[in-house]
């Protein structure tokens, strides 16, 4: 089985009580306790006024947190390859369509419409990076976090070029949310490189194994409930070990070695290890 | 990159079941598309329907999965023995070995749109019957087609609209390519739903004729279903056509126009060359994705000929299918493989007079001619774009 290795140069985070990687990563570690409140919807400038004014939460989420992943990592957001991964995609604007549907006439709106798409965060993300690199959008249903970062580090491996990964899911209204409940809005963002450079601050190491993950709970049950209830927040085990390391450089201390296992589709798994760079 | 072999194939969509009835029908030029009459859908326009999929069901042990997307994802898995080649892999490879990359846009979404016309009048809940995670979400189809088979590898659905199942030979290749399978199913379906039909209208792109690509008074779309699955294995695993490249890229533009000068056409048909390690005129014939909207084929004309000049002979076969959607990129790549292999150009129906603002080589009638490699473009929605490189059975 091959062993894929990532260098992590960046991160972005918008989470409910998780508004930003650096004040984040007292609290993903258990030095600071955690305050569930409402996701920091805010984006920044990144998004040019037309897009921002017809932009879904999904949309939001994945701008502000791939913007502050791409100023972490001080590389351009324009020639970066991203992955974008999210098992509803914006289920706002499907509600919205569906209840059109039901009514006369079927006036549906041509930028609900557009919006739609799976992939519509990656149309508005390469027309606010002005990026014309490769991008792809996956699902995964409640692994599309684990789904996006194996095909993100498998890139990296075959293609030898930096990999923007971008995860997203926010929670559904009424009818759906009694059919699929999500937990909060959570987006997560990783700039990760083939090579070691100036900016990496931790190395990611995985193997993609046969057999279900046993993942160790995240110790503060409200964080453990968000990591269960939200596809991205998934990531969160990955990222309580990157914050460790983070702050241990900060510190200026040596940073220790972390094992870990994310759960992929029930009966897989990817193995990781994360060791300072 | 390292070509891979395609050891096998399906195809289903409104021309038949199976390679031979698409097959035929090429050859025939009989197209599928036939004025709408899906659902309650009350638009002027023509589509390329799938018979059957309203009165079959998917596999008992599967339930859960029951929607139009999935039964025609099982009815295209059973055609040209390919779930039993499928099956023989699994023997030779295991189980986790064989990965699952399918593209599909919508999904199962028709199910919401249904289950939306039964919600309880006092609660607004949805009919206790409806599945979310089997039918509505994204990732329904690999759910199906991986439990469908008895894979246990990585799987993932790629939704990047009309580019999807152009889309998944790229990762398939990459999971290939890094070590974590040997062998990968790829592929993927698009059903009839109202959300694409009454969408496409709403932007003014649906014909209310049958579509004609790079017609000078072409009106837009027909939408169609269908889908195809190939098995990819590593060159040398047996015989058949061969992926050498594929290219993907990004419009940065609009998310429901292409982009005027067709920048990302240019630059995903550039890559693939590359990843193929050949130059524009190793190519034989071009599917284009050809819409038959004003503003895709004035677009994808342009960066043709920009990379190819007048040289390559050049065809859409909307004509026949209608537009797949997420299945647009598997069905033409299967297609421009049976062209290869039955040594013909399929022209394109529908298409009176050309558009003489088009300059490529477009083709309206078929033509037998020997083809080594052939290029397939899908482009879609948020400027998502594909375009793979194909090669004859050495």
């Amino acid at each position: 089985m091959s062993r894929l290795r990532a260098f992590v140069e960046g991160i972005g985070l918008r989470g409910p009580g998780l508004d930003g990687w650096e004040p984040s990563r007292p609290v993903l570690t258990g030095a600071a306790s955690y305050v569930p409140e409402p996701t920091n919807m805010a984006v920044t400038g990144m998004l040019p006024p037309n897009e921002r004014r017809r932009a879904g939460i999904p949309i939001k989420l994945a701008i502000a947190s791939g913007h502050e992943a791409f100023e972490h990592a001080q590389r351009s957001a324009a020639d970066t390859a991203t992955v974008f991964t999210s098992s509803s995609g914006d289920n706002e604007n499907v509600h919205a369509i569906c209840e059109t549907l039901v009514t006369a006439p079927r006036e549906v709106s041509p930028t609900r419409f557009h919006n739609s798409v799976h992939n519509a965060v990656a149309g508005y993300w390469g027309i606010a990076a002005q990026s014309h690199a490769p991008s792809t959008s996956l699902c995964g249903y409640d692994s599309s976090f684990a789904v996006g970062l194996l095909d993100a580090m498998a890139q990296l491996a075959t293609d030898g070029i930096p990999v923007a990964l971008l995860a997203y899911d926010h929670a559904y209204r009424e009818p759906l949310a009694s059919v699929r409940h999500v937990e909060g809005n959570f987006g997560i963002a990783l700039v990760l490189t083939p090579r070691r450079t100036e900016r990496c601050f931790a190395v990611l190491e995985l193997e993609f194994q046969s057999g279900a993950a046993h993942a160790a709970p995240m110790a503060d049950p409200a964080l453990e409930r968000l990591r269960l209830g939200n596809p991205a927040a998934r990531s969160l085990p990955l990222l309580e070990a990157l914050a460790g390391v983070d702050l241990a450089r900060a510190a200026r201390q040596p940073g220790l070695e972390s094992r870990l296992a994310l759960d992929y589709q029930g009966d897989c798994r990817l193995d990781m290890t994360v060791t300072p760079c | 990159m390292r070509p891979l072999l395609i050891s096998h194939k399906t195809l289903s969509n409104a021309l038949g079941t199976g390679l031979d009835a698409t097959l035929e029908a090429l050859r025939a030029r009989r197209s599928g598309l036939a004025p709408c009459n899906f659902d309650t859908v009350d638009l002027d326009t023509w589509v390329g329907l799938v018979d059957g999929l309203d009165t079959m069901a998917v596999r008992e042990d599967l339930a859960c999965y029951d929607c139009r997307n999935n039964r025609l994802a099982q009815l295209a898995l059973e055609q040209d023995g390919f779930a039993q080649a499928v099956a023989a892999a699994r023997e030779k490879y295991g189980a986790a070995r064989i990965g699952v990359f399918v593209g599909t846009s919508t999904s199962g979404l028709l199910q919401s749109e249904l289950a939306y016309r039964q919600r309880n009048p006092e609660t607004g809940a949805l009919p206790p019957e409806f599945c979310y995670e089997g039918t509505q979400n994204t990732y329904s189809l690999a759910g199906f087609v991986r439990a469908y088979l008895g894979l246990q590898g990585p799987a993932l659905v790629v939704s990047s609209a009309c580019s999807s199942t152009a889309k998944v030979f790229g990762n398939a290749q990459r999971m290939i390519d890094a070590g974590v399978c040997d062998a990968a199913l790829v592929g993927g379906v698009d059903s009839l739903c109202l959300t694409t039909l009454y969408g496409f209208n709403s932007l003014g792109l649906l014909s209310d004729e049958t579509c004609r690509p790079y017609d000078v008074a072409r009106k837009g779309l027909s939408i169609g279903e269908g889908g195809g699955f190939v098995l990819l294995e590593k060159a040398g695993a047996g015989a058949g056509p061969m992926l050498l490249g594929v290219g993907e890229s990004s419009d940065a533009y609009h998310m429901s126009a292409p982009h005027p000068e067709g920048l990302g056409a240019r630059l995903a048909m550039q890559r693939a060359l590359d990843a193929a390690g050949v130059q524009p005129s190793a190519i034989d014939y071009i599917n284009l994705h050809g819409t038959a909207t004003k503003a895709n084929d004035a677009s994808e004309d342009r960066a043709v000929v920009e990379l190819f000049g007048q040289a390559v002979p050049c065809s859409s076969t909307k004509g026949w299918t209608g537009h797949l959607l997420g299945a647009a990129g598997i069905s033409e790549a299967i297609i421009g493989m049976l062209a290869m292999e039955h040594g013909f150009i399929p022209g394109s129906l529908g298409t009176g007079q050309l558009d003489p603002a088009l300059h490529c080589d477009y083709r309206i009638e078929n033509r037998a001619a020997p083809l080594r490699t052939v290029l397939s473009n899908s482009f879609g929605f948020g400027g998502s774009n594909c375009s793979l490189v194909l090669g004859a059975a050495p």
